[in-house]
């Protein structure tokens, strides 16, 4: 277990260090991009004076390595700052400055709670899918059940998300009114309520992640099938459901769970289309709007949300297939 | 109410109550209750209650047409009436202007609304570091003197007869006095719907504020709720399916499934905003009025309005007053798509060929690149070769506009003509895109600015605008129109107000639940 615990702790440093990395690239991406924020902010209404003046109130002003290493110094210690559209509209309204936006993370807190909530429900309804449909598809293979299960995730997965988004509106709001096309959720809603608008997002990304790990149970299973130990139970009478289920899914387990991790990634940051779409009031809209407006700070901090989450998981993946697997849980 | 015009109106606002307390017929049919549920665009997680940072039609909805009030109001039929101000009176000189409060108004958390209230909402506009759209306005008045709690008077710089309409403006909201700030964090004003919550960026409700001082004639819905809704196309799928009852901004690519849809009607107006071609008249060739001229003749503007607005708009006649400005001159000989004027004015000028570029983005309007290849196209024929060059859509306003020699660009357009005259047409101001410099233009302009007399105002006008028509450097080609859509169980009184999309921001004032 000591082994494990230096794995985890190695992975956490490196995973720290490349959040380090990933927030330099982002910085000079966002600045490599046409215009900045005074630019975006003041549209037609531009003018050098008026531009200067709010570079000067967002801290533009100051050369790329001061403005680089001065956020990265307060990132350090949890501060992520001010958004610019705040600090631009604190010095915009003079004395009035009720805009209850706050700190970046005060900012991102309720809008990070909605995202993770959509990610819950649509991994709640993925993952036990794609796993059933991945055993039944190994079980009965190259059966008419597998071709017509495959071609549906596969086509799925290859549409454009907000195409899937889309038909989805249109078969479940329009022509069949079932679900709401709009899933402006908001503090105060009943549990059932918030369910029922995260419904139709949360189909369009179990449409999407489907396929994946569908596709990679039934070859993690149908790959250890020919194995002696698979023919050894089967020569012993054992049902073909029992073989898959008891024998054959416990050592396929660690290709699994990478990939239903990488999967949940995909849920927290694959969002950004289809929270534009449905309107859904998480990470992924905020960070359209922030990039938009070339705000650093916000997409500064979205950026490193994503990049968390996919280490983070990615970690996880990997303890879990050492513990699911007795020869790394115990290695010579 | 024919008898009253606008204008007449202004000078003696007591007949404003009078209008008000008449109420349109149609009012009476009206139905109180439901919730008005709106997805609107332009929401931004930045967006608060000061009025002052407001340019966009979530924010000027939920502020201007539902929360806080003006002092004056621009009517749905165009007649400017009173809100918050119950009459007003001018001096000769248009200079010092007389403003008589409403009584009996109160702010949404109690407190009563009187001249300090006024006062000090006009200040914000001009303290140390605010920077308002509306300051040029409040900046024009030098002191402002409370005459009594009700009565308050203004001494303007220069004198200035649209002074009543122009505070109708949805930036220059009233707040409340000694509490500016809680007012702008928590949203109290004296309008019809009080906050109950507001997400910004996301949705904004209101509930209907009972005993208000517009009474039975305004407001007929129990609760508003605006959702913001950004992406067009899931504004009208909202819309589509019924979890919202009107939407703004109706993508015209997708209006024909709108009005496939039988529980669904569009409704647009013709109101200023219109798009432009300004070149740098200071820059050869732009410099010799007869190359202009040739310019003026060698576009196709009714081909523009049909396939970059697919019919929703009206053509330009290269001046920026729309039909919802007062003083529009719709008589003024209409510019047309003469090939002939054109190749008389090329040779007036000497020349037989004019070679030029024309900067165009989408940043200056959905379709600017594609209405340049029309103007390229049509103005081949007459020997004019106009080099359509892309520019990117980020930076446009900083690097192309005002600095390449013509391009592409837009105006939401002004309310008054002399606000829309002196933001771009005025010699030396910062926005004159066609460095537009005319003396008796310029005359004109300052003379009709301070005139009080209706009919002398409209000549004025009317001759400015055929100046700009005739000799000017920018090319109107089209007025865009608003383009909203509502569900059919909503109704109204028949008129729509074109100032802005959505009744002019003030659906929830004058619409209701048939």
């Amino acid at each position: 277990m000591g082994s494990l615990l230096r794995i985890v702790g190695q992975r956490l440093a490196l995973g720290f260090l490349t959040l380090v990395v990933v927030s330099f690239v982002i910085f000079v991406a966002v600045n490599a991009m046409p215009g900045d924020f005074a630019q975006a902010i003041l549209g037609q209404g531009y003018t050098e004076e008026a531009g200067d003046a709010i570079r000067k109130e967002v801290g533009l002003d100051k050369p790329y390595f001061v403005r680089y290493f001065s956020w990265l110094g307060a990132a350090l210690q949890g501060d992520f700052g001010t958004s610019f559209a705040q600090a631009s509209f604190t010095a915009y309204a003079g004395t009035g400055t009720g805009s209850g936006l706050g700190t970046v993370a005060a900012q991102l807190a309720p809008r990070f709670e909605n995202t993770m909530f959509l990610a819950t429900v649509a991994a709640t309804i993925a993952v036990p899918v794609s796993l059933v449909l991945g055993l039944l598809a190994a079980l009965y293979r190259n059966t008419i059940f597998d071709r017509v299960v495959n071609i549906f995730t596969l086509s799925s997965i290859s549409s454009p998300e907000f195409f899937m988004a889309y038909i989805l509106i249109l078969l479940l709001a329009v022509l069949n009114p079932l679900l709401p096309s709009l899933s402006n959720i908001f503090d105060g809603m009943s549990f059932a309520d918030r369910l029922n608008r995260t419904l139709l997002p949360a189909l369009t990304l179990t449409l999407i992640v489907t396929a994946h790990m569908m596709r990679m149970t039934r070859a993690a299973i149908i790959n250890l099938l020919a194995s002696p130990y698979i023919e050894m139970a089967r020569l012993k009478g054992i049902s073909p459901m029992r073989v898959i289920v008891v024998h054959a899914l416990p050592n396929a387990l660690a290709p699994i769970i990478n990939v239903v991790a990488l999967n949940l990634a995909y849920l927290i940051t694959g969002v950004v289309v289809v929270e534009v779409v449905f309107v859904y009031p998480g990470i992924g809209q905020l960070f359209v709007d922030a990039v938009k407006n070339r705000d650093i700070p916000v997409v500064q901090a979205c950026c490193l949300i994503f990049a968390g989450a996919y280490i983070l998981l990615n970690l996880t993946a990997d303890v879990m297939s050492i513990l699911s697997n007795p020869r790394l849980r115990h290695p010579k | 109410m024919t008898e009253f015009s606008r204008r007449g109106l202004l000078k003696t606002g007591a007949a404003a109550s009078v209008l008000a307390a008449t109420g349109m017929p149609a009012v009476a049919m009206a139905k109180r209750g439901g919730t008005l549920r709106l997805g609107l665009n332009g929401a931004n997680s930045s967006d608060t209650w000061d009025g002052r940072t407001h340019s966009d039609a979530f924010m000027i909805n939920s502020a201007h047409g539902c929360v806080f009030d003006c002092l004056t109001e621009v009517g749905a039929d165009g007649t400017l009436k009173g809100e918050l101000a119950e009459s007003w009176e001018a001096s000769a000189d248009a200079k010092t202007w007389t403003f008589n409060l409403r009584k009996g108004v109160t702010f949404h958390n109690g407190k009563s609304f009187g001249a300090d209230d006024v006062i000090e909402s006009l200040e914000m506009h001009t303290a140390e570091g605010a920077k308002s759209a509306a300051k040029p306005i409040v900046a024009a008045i030098t002191e402002m003197k409370k005459m009594g709690e009700h009565q308050i008077q203004f001494t303007l710089a220069a004198g200035n007869a649209d002074f009543p309409f122009l505070l109708s403006d949805y930036h220059i909201l009233m707040f409340p006095a000694g509490m500016i700030e809680e007012g702008i964090a928590k949203g109290i004003g004296t309008g019809l719907y009080s906050v109950v919550s507001f997400d910004p960026g996301v949705r904004f409700v209101g509930k209907r504020v009972e005993g208000h001082y517009k009474g039975d004639s305004a407001g007929f819905f129990d609760s508003v709720e605006y959702i913001a809704i950004n992406d067009s196309t899931a504004r009208m799928n909202a819309l589509m399916t019924g979890q919202v009852d009107a939407v703004n901004r109706v993508d015209t690519k997708t209006e024909a499934l709108l009005k496939a849809n039988p529980n669904v009607a569009i409704f647009e107006v013709t109101g200023n905003q219109h798009f432009t071609f300004p070149m740098l008249t200071n820059n050869a060739p732009f410099d010799n009025v007869n190359v202009r001229k040739a310019l003026k003749y060698g576009i196709n503007r009714q081909e523009m309005v049909d396939k970059i607005l697919q019919g929703h708009g009206a053509v330009g006649n290269d001046h920026p007053i729309g039909p919802a400005n007062q003083y529009y001159a719709s008589e003024l000989p209409q510019l047309e798509y003469d090939l002939d004027k054109a190749k008389f004015y090329m040779k007036e000028a000497g020349l037989t060929e004019i070679n030029v570029d024309l900067s165009a983005s989408d940043a200056a309007f959905t379709g600017a690149v594609d209405a340049a290849q029309l103007y390229q196209s049509s103005a081949k024929g007459a020997g004019i070769n106009i080099n359509v060059v892309q520019e990117p859509a980020d930076g446009y306003w900083s690097n192309v506009w005002l600095k390449k020699p013509w391009c592409a660009c837009y105006w939401s357009g002004r309310a008054t003509e002399d606000w829309m005259f002196s933001t771009a047409y005025e010699s030396g101001v910062p926005w004159n895109d066609s460095y537009w410099e005319n003396a008796r233009f310029q005359e004109l302009l300052l003379s009709a600015r301070a005139e009080l007399d209706s009919a002398k105002r409209k000549e004025q006008y009317t001759e400015m605008q055929s100046l700009m028509s005739q000799e000017g450097g920018t090319i109107v080609p089209m007025y865009a129109n608003y383009v909203d859509a509502a569900s059919t169980k909503l109704a109204n009184t028949g008129t729509i107000g074109n100032l802005w999309q959505m009744d002019s921001s003030r659906m929830a004032e004058r619409w209701w639940f048939a």
